[in-house]
């Protein structure tokens, strides 16, 4: 680490630091579970995981949690990905690949557009 | 880019330390490890979160999830349901007095809910090794408006009209302290951070030490500049090495990020901090001798004036403030004055810290902003009484503090109502009591404190106190006489008016208090030889009621003097010549037939 000289460079060391403090930010408006059971980490949950973290930080987006939850009892779908936000029902997408992971969060989380062709259930259990 | 979606924050304060927090950690992690989490969830441990009584406490987020007295079993189980199938684990939650379960956001318990964090701000809730969490809260963003747009001179405006007054107990203006340091003669200057905290039941010092040891060296810096200062000292106790570490880790962090050392922030300010370790005598908090102790002289006060602003370190001006105070600084500036007033009371702007101990709910540290009645602290914060008995009393300001009888609890907390009372604010120690506790005896206690720690240097503190202190002692056992009463009474004022430092000067206080508000126990003593509270161990006897007692030898066998007599299934007897008053038959009595008296 060079020392720090600037007020600009003490900003770079804040926003990226801050990043980590925001996951201990309780007020969230939305939450992303992965379900992480034995079939879910077998079906790569763990990269689907990975990939929705990385879009989120990618796109700068600081106010959507991101937890894991043990089986959903969707196996057959699996890698699941339930998607909740403020004030809307929750949706449930099955077969989320890395891939789908990243269309989930660029239309779901950033334009609010359900992802039809993953959807596998919408509304309360 | 770390893969986070869960941080577990564990209180690695002193209380969850000694409560278990090691084998806590330890099985978290482990069983995070076994579970292939490690990649995914962090575990961080802060500084002490304040609600001490529930320790070993964990927070998980972005949940806000607060689990108290947890075993390395308990951590297991939430490994295993909370983190990996996110479920909470209803049986760590906290719940309140009435039953209910407190699921979630800490903010939401009413321990934490009516305080307002400013010294702690940071504390519990960041790692404090690691200096960008620290700047993510906006730390050293002071240090830098300081050192690119105010003057000294402005630095000095703002803490004096901000009204900050010194938090280890005297309550001086700090601004006014900083003003007559940089106008004092002297090429060179000092700063020095008061971390001696010696008062019996405070850690608020060590507690801002351990969680946010950044704060303090901002608040340092930011001094330094003020005054026209290059170097200073942290006194802190060797007592307290975890303090000493997180500072040594925090030191070395600043200077690498060159926050510390020469050109800081790349201006022409430079200024370094060096830590001082103390032996823990008690009469090192006292600025004068710790000054001695840090030019590695003997620990002992000196008579004021001059006082430090004037000849401090080595006899060059020297501003000492204790650690709780300049943790309040760095908010100041990026705040602004206006706002510091806008919290507390006219006299006494802003937050204190307070360390509750004693016989109450939630022992613990808590902030809350001053003004606040002792009423609302002990009962809506500290949840009032733990032993089911109505709270008698609350010690404040440690040795050097009184006792505050329940009548005043309406008084608010500041430093003039304190003081009205003939207690003081000190450092922010308050111990509660019940009614099983006899304000003689607490006296004796805190006089015993003083006597073991008094440097010696002056007779009144030397030799007075110990005379005090025989007095109560023979007034605890049932050998006083009215002539005592009044013989502490003019003792202790000589005491206060001729020692030659602060110390000696409060020691008599605790005892002082206590014969103002609770003669009448005194005079039990002396009078009726008799203690209303049945704690002086020489004024009870124990007895046994025949019309319960069922003979179940229960007592006999358990009483480690065998004073207690009698056969099997016939009514027991005790000896209270020889019982030791130990409590143990007492315990042990299934059939309450066993009661203490005082005649």
């Amino acid at each position: 680490m060079s020392k720090v000289k600037s007020i600009e460079e003490l900003m770079k060391i804040k926003e990226r630091a801050l990043k980590e403090l925001q996951l201990r930010d309780t007020g969230k408006r939305g939450k992303i579970t992965v379900a992480m059971g034995t079939c879910g980490i077998a079906a790569g949950a763990k990269e689907t995981l990975r990939a929705i973290v990385e879009a989120l930080a990618e796109n700068n987006i600081n106010d959507v949690a991101v937890v894991q939850s043990g089986c959903m009892g969707l196996c057959e779908v699996e890698p699941t990905v339930e998607v909740r936000l403020e004030g809307q029902e929750p949706v449930v997408y099955g077969h989320v690949t890395p891939e789908n992971a990243k269309r989930i969060v660029k239309l779901h989380i950033m334009a609010n557009q359900i992802v039809s062709d993953l959807m596998v259930r919408k509304g309360e259990m | 880019m770390p893969l986070t979606t869960s941080t577990v924050l564990i209180c690695a304060g002193g209380a969850c330390i000694s409560s278990g927090e090691a084998s806590v950690k330890e099985a978290l992690k482990k069983e995070i490890r076994k579970y292939g989490l490690d990649e995914v969830v962090r575990v961080v441990e802060t500084g002490c979160m304040g609600a001490c009584s529930l320790g070993p406490i964990i927070v998980i987020y972005p949940d806000g999830v607060f689990y108290q007295k947890l075993t390395p079993r308990a951590a297991e189980k939430i490994v295993q349901e909370h983190l990996l199938k996110g479920r909470i684990v209803q049986e760590y939650l906290y719940k309140m007095p009435t039953g209910e379960v407190v699921p979630e956001a800490m903010d939401k318990l009413p321990f934490f809910a009516k305080q307002v964090k400013i010294a702690t701000r940071n504390v519990g809730y960041i790692d404090p090794s690691n200096i960008e969490e620290y700047i993510a809260r906006d730390g050293y963003f002071a240090l830098n408006k300081v050192l690119t747009q105010m003057s000294p001179e402005q630095v000095i405006e703002e803490i004096k009209r901000s009204g900050l007054r010194g938090r280890g107990g005297a309550g001086f203006p700090t601004g006014l302290k900083w003003e007559l340091t940089r106008k004092a003669k002297g090429d060179r200057k000092y700063i020095v951070c008061n971390a001696d905290e010696g008062d019996p039941g405070a850690f608020m010092d060590r507690s801002i030490l351990e969680g946010d040891p950044h704060t303090v060296l901002e608040a340092m810096v930011i001094a330094g500049y003020a005054i026209g200062a290059h170097q200073g000292y942290i006194y802190v106790r060797a007592e307290y090495p975890l303090a000493i570490e997180r500072l040594q880790i925090a030191i070395a962090q600043a200077k690498e990020f060159g926050f510390l050392g020469e050109n800081i922030l790349g201006s022409e300010f430079g200024f370094d901090i060096e830590i001082r370790i103390g032996a823990g005598a008690f009469v090192c908090g006292e600025e004068t001798a710790l000054i001695a102790s840090i030019e590695g002289k003997r620990g002992q006060p000196r008579v004021k004036p001059p006082y430090p602003a004037q000849s401090g370190v080595w006899g060059c001006p020297t501003v000492i403030n204790n650690v709780e105070t300049f943790a309040c600084v760095p908010p100041i500036i990026i705040k602004g004055a206006d706002w510091f007033r806008s919290i507390g009371t006219p006299t006494s702007p802003g937050t204190k810290v307070f360390a509750l101990a004693g016989k109450i709910t939630n022992t613990g540290l808590v902030e809350v902003p001053m003004g606040i009645t002792i009423k609302e602290l002990l009962y809506e914060i500290g949840g009032g009484s733990s032993t089911g008995k109505k709270i008698k009393a609350v010690q404040t300001g440690g040795p050097s503090g009184g006792c505050i009888p329940s009548e005043y609890f309406d008084t608010p907390v500041d430093y003039e109502s304190l003081q009205k009372l003939g207690a003081i604010m000190g450092s922010g120690g308050m111990i509660v009591m019940d009614e099983d506790d006899c304000m003689v005896d607490v006296a004796r206690f805190f006089l015993e404190f003083t006597v073991d720690e008094s440097c010696g240097k002056c007779t009144p503190c030397r030799e007075g106190t110990r005379q005090m202190l025989k007095i109560l002692e023979k007034i605890t056992s049932g050998e006083g006489s009215e002539k005592d009463l009044i013989e502490l009474e003019t003792l202790g004022n000589i005491i206060k008016d001729t020692s030659l430092c602060g110390l000696g000067q409060t020691a008599p206080n605790p005892v002082l208090s206590t014969l103002r508000y609770y003669r009448h126990e005194y005079e039990a003593h002396v009078r009726e030889k008799r203690c209303p509270a049945l704690r002086c161990k020489a004024l009870v006897r124990y007895v046994i009621d025949p019309s319960k007692c069922v003979g179940c030898t229960a007592c006999a066998r358990v009483c480690p003097v065998n004073a207690i007599s009698g056969e099997l299934r016939k009514v027991h007897t005790i000896d209270n010549d020889v019982c030791v008053r130990c409590g143990s038959c007492i315990e042990v009595c299934r059939f309450g037939a066993i009661s203490k008296v005082s005649p």
